[in-house]
């Protein structure tokens, strides 16, 4: 018998505004009355509007099911570990519809706007990770910092496998398109490695 | 027995979760449970014949997968005819003698629609098509769409069942803890859709158990006039020592299902983590319940992707702006199928209130069944508000309302046979609530009896295509008051008379009474405050009007739709205090003063006060002096900043937006001055891109420069780029893209322009590129940002 992966919707993380900004390509220390002004705009129409979903699921190691090259770039990521969690985070394609409203018409906003779904799922992705770092605490294990597919050596085309294995597409409405590329595009589908405290 | 009539008198049974079961006799992760039906027949037998034993009326064939995008045309064909076979199998050798049919079952595609994926609404409805003439093909008995969390995938999944089939089909829709589907549909929202595209039942499933997903079945009982289905999962998984068990007991799910069925659900099973077990004990307590009468709600309602219009005693306002009778940029904008200028119009109108938006891009010399579409696409991708299509083009009437994510308004039919012909077989097909015009082959009546006796005829007409009178709303027409002192009381007459006599509800036109007047404002809000104390359902409006707007909000607080009149206290704190909030007191002494302050509002990416000050300096500047003497230094400025690193990519936008505001003004007071130095350059994210952020500010900035703009979108084909580079005999043509798997489309596409357009220059810029990979693909210029790209375009095309 086999697991199905869980399902969860966590509350809204805090806002970092310095890494809003960051994202947005603003690098300098202070930042202007009308852009900051703007920020709050962006902030106050973006977070009625999105949800923050993740589905995930742990598997044991050594992996089975996935394509070999896939397997074997993940195991070389994971070695040591006991366990994995593979994950899949999005705050939805509300976030999208708001940056498509405004690209054509105000493109400094939109600019604003995709940097603040970029913090948004990020800071999903930590608050999930923390949380799960806390419960695994309590068993006497750690968690590794996580990675995904087109990174490293884990070839892009695994998030395929990632999302049929975690049913992304009907547990948090997380699709792919022919060219990987994920709808929502605010979203993140990750694998974080479980190990003993000792190793 | 029938099906359809079978719902209609009794409380009908499905059946429960397959996939568990499934992975309990074996069937490994990633292995796609329709070849089951192939691989292990018996297996989907027998699970199919405990259903069938433990109550079920209704049994899911195992296709939820089934699509063409899965599997190839032959073995989708022996999936679908094994699939229904192992069902048809099932029912003949269970033991239990309550009628039993065989359900074809869809689920969604698992790819996200255009435009926030890459699927088209066109062929999403191909795929679900191919299954459904499958199932046909094969015997199903019924059609069951189950799961959709996504309410465009959903219209594209009915309008294949009804496009294919004549039996009867059941929706289901898979809700979060939010009560809403992923892309934000509320219950309401879902059922107008779903009566207005014909389904026979609607339901809810999967996502959550019984009671969290309560709520939303009693909202579906609120509102729906068709029967209500309920298929919850048998509460949340938990992994318990490496097996998944769901956290509600087949006893307690059937107390709570069960308990629906006496609220008036109709038809009930489950989803995820059921078992036959759970079937039983529900079969159980359905036993001794009596189905509950479905009554007709009499609900006059449109949808949105995320929301439902109710025509009741709310006043509506639907939003009159996106329409080019009158307006030159409009026309202008529509020539050259520039959607920017509507959706704009269609932001400034949701922000200013209104709560439907009328969408008329009517003008002889466009396509307008192709421009209508587009609009409507459009809109709907960035505006939640639902849409009113506005033309007398049957036509571009069907191909907008098919690609309408909803229930929409149509505008209009009339009391014309040829009218009546037209429209109504669309809004039985689509859904849709029709205005109706009161007039006919001999024009418009001047009193109101005859008004209402057309309405009387176009509701008769209506019931022959099948079209409810809920779905009707009457417009007995406006007319102007100062060609004739009774006509605007006489409309009014009608009105009444048609909520009171009719029961139906109407809208009007409001402004047309006041043409050829003075001060129309005064009289159109006074005219509206009268016909809403006649009845008046809805308004097409301009929300623009401050005093149509006082009008409304006054209305609402004096006829008790406004508790403690908070809205209307909400409402007076927008209205200016008074009426000089950023004028500027302009004489010839201080224009360089009041020009400055131009200069500074744009460098410091003030857009309103930026367009504030223009409309004051051009009553008395040259504009092409304005341009040159204030925008463009103020533009150099901040460009030189963002190259020297003192001002970072937010401001550069933010004083590009503040320019492109003021460049607005100019434009609309000066009719043919948008291109100051007439060069064409053209600017498309390449295929299999969708990110267009980079590009955009790219465009922003050129425009600001005086360039003129093509901007093909994104994704776009190397053929397409290449076309338009020649028909346009672009001098220039920007490519960007964001992925390291798109650069190869840029290749090709530069590649494509070298022997297509060989006078043509190329840029390119975006996230992955470098210096060294734009050479490696033969562009003329790498542009490392939006500035990098003005001054290549100056340099090349300056000259």
């Amino acid at each position: 018998m086999m697991s199905a992966p869980s399902v969860k919707q966590l509350p809204p993380p805090p806002v970092d505004r310095r890494e809003v900004l960051r994202y947005a390509g603003h690098t300098g220390a202070g930042v202007e009355e009308p852009l900051a002004l703007l920020l709050e705009e962006c902030i106050k129409e973006t977070l009625p509007r999105l949800r923050y979903r993740v589905v995930w699921q742990e598997l044991p190691l050594p992996l089975s099911g996935f394509d070999p090259t896939e397997r074997m770039a993940m195991e070389a990521r994971l070695s040591g570990c006991r366990s994995v969690v593979m994950f899949a985070a999005t705050v939805g394609v509300e976030m999208d519809r708001l940056i498509t409203r405004y690209s054509r018409l105000r493109p400094a906003k939109a600019e604003l706007l995709d940097a603040l779904g970029s913090e948004r799922i990020e800071a999903l992705c930590d608050a999930f990770c923390e949380a799960l770092a806390a419960e695994k605490k309590g068993e006497g294990l750690l968690i590794a910092p996580r990675f995904s597919p087109g990174y490293g050596k884990l070839p892009l085309t695994a998030q395929r496998e990632l999302i049929a294995l975690l049913d992304a597409s009907r547990k948090i409405g997380l699709t792919l398109n022919e060219s990987l590329l994920m709808s929502p595009t605010k979203s993140v589908t990750a694998i974080v490695g479980i190990y003993e405290e000792s190793v | 027995m029938n099906f359809k009539s079978f719902i209609g008198e009794h409380i009908f049974l499905l059946d429960g979760g397959m996939g568990t079961l499934l992975q309990a006799e074996g069937l490994q992760p990633g292995e796609l449970p329709e070849r089951w039906n192939l691989t292990h027949p018996d297996v989907i037998t027998a699970v199919h014949r405990r259903y069938f034993e433990a109550g079920s009326n209704v049994v899911n064939t195992n296709t939820f997968g089934a699509n063409c995008l899965k599997f190839d045309r032959a073995e989708l064909e022996k999936i679908i005819s094994a699939a229904v076979a192992n069902a048809r199998r099932a029912a003949a050798e269970s033991s239990g003698t309550q009628p039993k049919f065989v359900a074809l079952d869809i689920g969604p595609t698992g790819r996200m629609l255009k435009p926030y994926g890459d699927l088209d609404f066109e062929d999403a409805v191909a795929v679900f098509a191919e299954t459904v003439r499958l199932g046909v093909k094969y015997g199903a008995d019924l059609i069951f769409i189950e799961t959709m969390n996504d309410s465009y995938e959903t219209k594209a999944a009915v309008l294949a069942a009804k496009e294919n089939s004549a039996l009867p089909v059941l929706v289901s829709n898979a809700y979060g803890e939010d009560g809403k589907l992923m892309t934000g549909a509320t219950p309401e929202a879902m059922v107008a859709m779903l009566e207005g595209l014909g389904a026979d039942a609607v339901g809810v499933n999967c996502s959550l158990g019984p009671k969290a997903l309560r709520p939303v079945v009693e909202e579906y009982l609120r509102v729906a006039s068709v029967p209500v289905f309920f298929k919850p999962n048998a509460g949340l998984p938990r992994v318990v020592e490496g097996k998944t068990v769901y956290d509600v007991a087949p006893t307690d799910f059937a107390d709570e299902v069960a308990a629906l069925l006496g609220c008036g659900v109709r038809g009930a099973g489950g989803c995820c983590g059921t078992t036959p077990a759970y079937i039983e004990a529900l079969a159980a307590l359905a036993k001794g319940l009596q189905p509950q009468p479905i009554d007709d709600k009499q609900r006059t309602v449109i949808s949105s992707y995320t929301h439902a219009v109710v025509f009741d005693r709310e006043p509506i306002l639907i939003g009159e702006r996106i329409n080019p009778t009158g307006k030159k940029r409009f026309k202008e904008a529509l020539r050259a199928g520039d959607m920017d200028y509507i959706l704009q119009e269609g932001i400034a109108e949701e922000e200013r209130g209104a709560q439907v938006l009328d969408v008329n891009v009517g003008l002889p010399e466009i396509n307008e069944p192709e421009t209508l579409t587009a609009a409507v696409t459009e809109l709907q991708a960035v505006l939640d508000l639902p849409l009113q299509l506005d033309t007398s083009d049957p036509v571009a009437m069907e191909r907008a309302l098919r690609r309408y994510n909803g229930k929409a308004m149509l505008n209009s039919v009339n009391g014309k046979k040829e009218s009546m012909a037209a429209v109504f077989p669309l809004a039985k097909k689509y859904g849709g609530v029709v205005v109706a015009l009161t007039l006919d082959e001999s024009g418009i009546p001047t009193g109101a009896e005859e008004r209402v006796e057309i309405a009387r005829r176009i509701l008769r007409e209506a019931e022959h295509y099948g079209i409810p009178r809920k779905d009707l709303i009457f417009d007995p027409l406006a007319l102007t008051v100062s060609a004739d002192g009774t006509a605007a009381k006489e409309t009014l007459r009608a009105v009444r008379m048609i909520r009171e006599e009719l029961g139906c509800h109407t809208s009007l036109g409001v402004s047309n009474v006041s043409f050829g007047l003075p001060a129309r404002d005064a009289v159109n809000s006074t005219y509206f405050a009268m016909a809403l104390s006649a009845g008046l359902s809805a308004a097409i409006m301009n929300p623009h009007s401050t005093e149509m707007m006082k009008t409304y909000h006054a209305y609402r607080a004096l006829a008790g739709l406004d508790e403690n009149c908070s809205g209307f206290i909400a409402f007076s704190e927008t209205l200016p205090v008074a009426q000089t909030a950023v004028s500027v007191p302009v004489t010839h002494k201080t224009v360089s003063e009041n020009a400055s302050r131009l200069q500074e509002a744009v460098v410091k990416g003030l857009r309103e006060r930026a367009a504030a000050l223009t409309a004051e300096l051009i009553k008395t500047e040259p504009p092409l002096s304005l341009v040159e003497r204030e925008l463009i230094p103020a533009l150099n400025e901040v460009g030189v900043g963002f190259e020297e690193k003192r001002v970072f990519l937010p401001q550069l936008l933010m004083s590009a937006e503040a320019a492109k505001a003021a460049f607005e003004v100019i434009k609309s007071a000066v009719s043919g001055g948008t291109q100051r130095n007439g060069k064409t350059v053209i600017l498309a994210t390449v295929k299999g891109d969708i990110h267009d952020i980079g590009k955009n500010i790219v465009r922003l900035l050129l425009e600001n420069y005086g360039f003129s703009v093509v901007d093909l979108g994104k994704d776009v084909s190397p053929e397409e780029i290449a076309r338009e580079a020649v028909r346009l005999h672009a001098p220039l043509v920007g490519l960007s893209a964001l992925m390291t798997t798109t650069v190869p489309a840029m290749a090709e596409t530069i590649a494509l322009l070298r022997t297509e357009a060989p006078w043509c220059r190329v840029m390119v810029g975006g996230a992955v590129l470098t210096q060294e990979y734009a050479d490696s693909i033969g562009a003329d210029r790498y542009a490392h940002d939006a500035m990098g790209a003005v001054r290549y375009a100056e340099e090349l095309l300056r000259t």
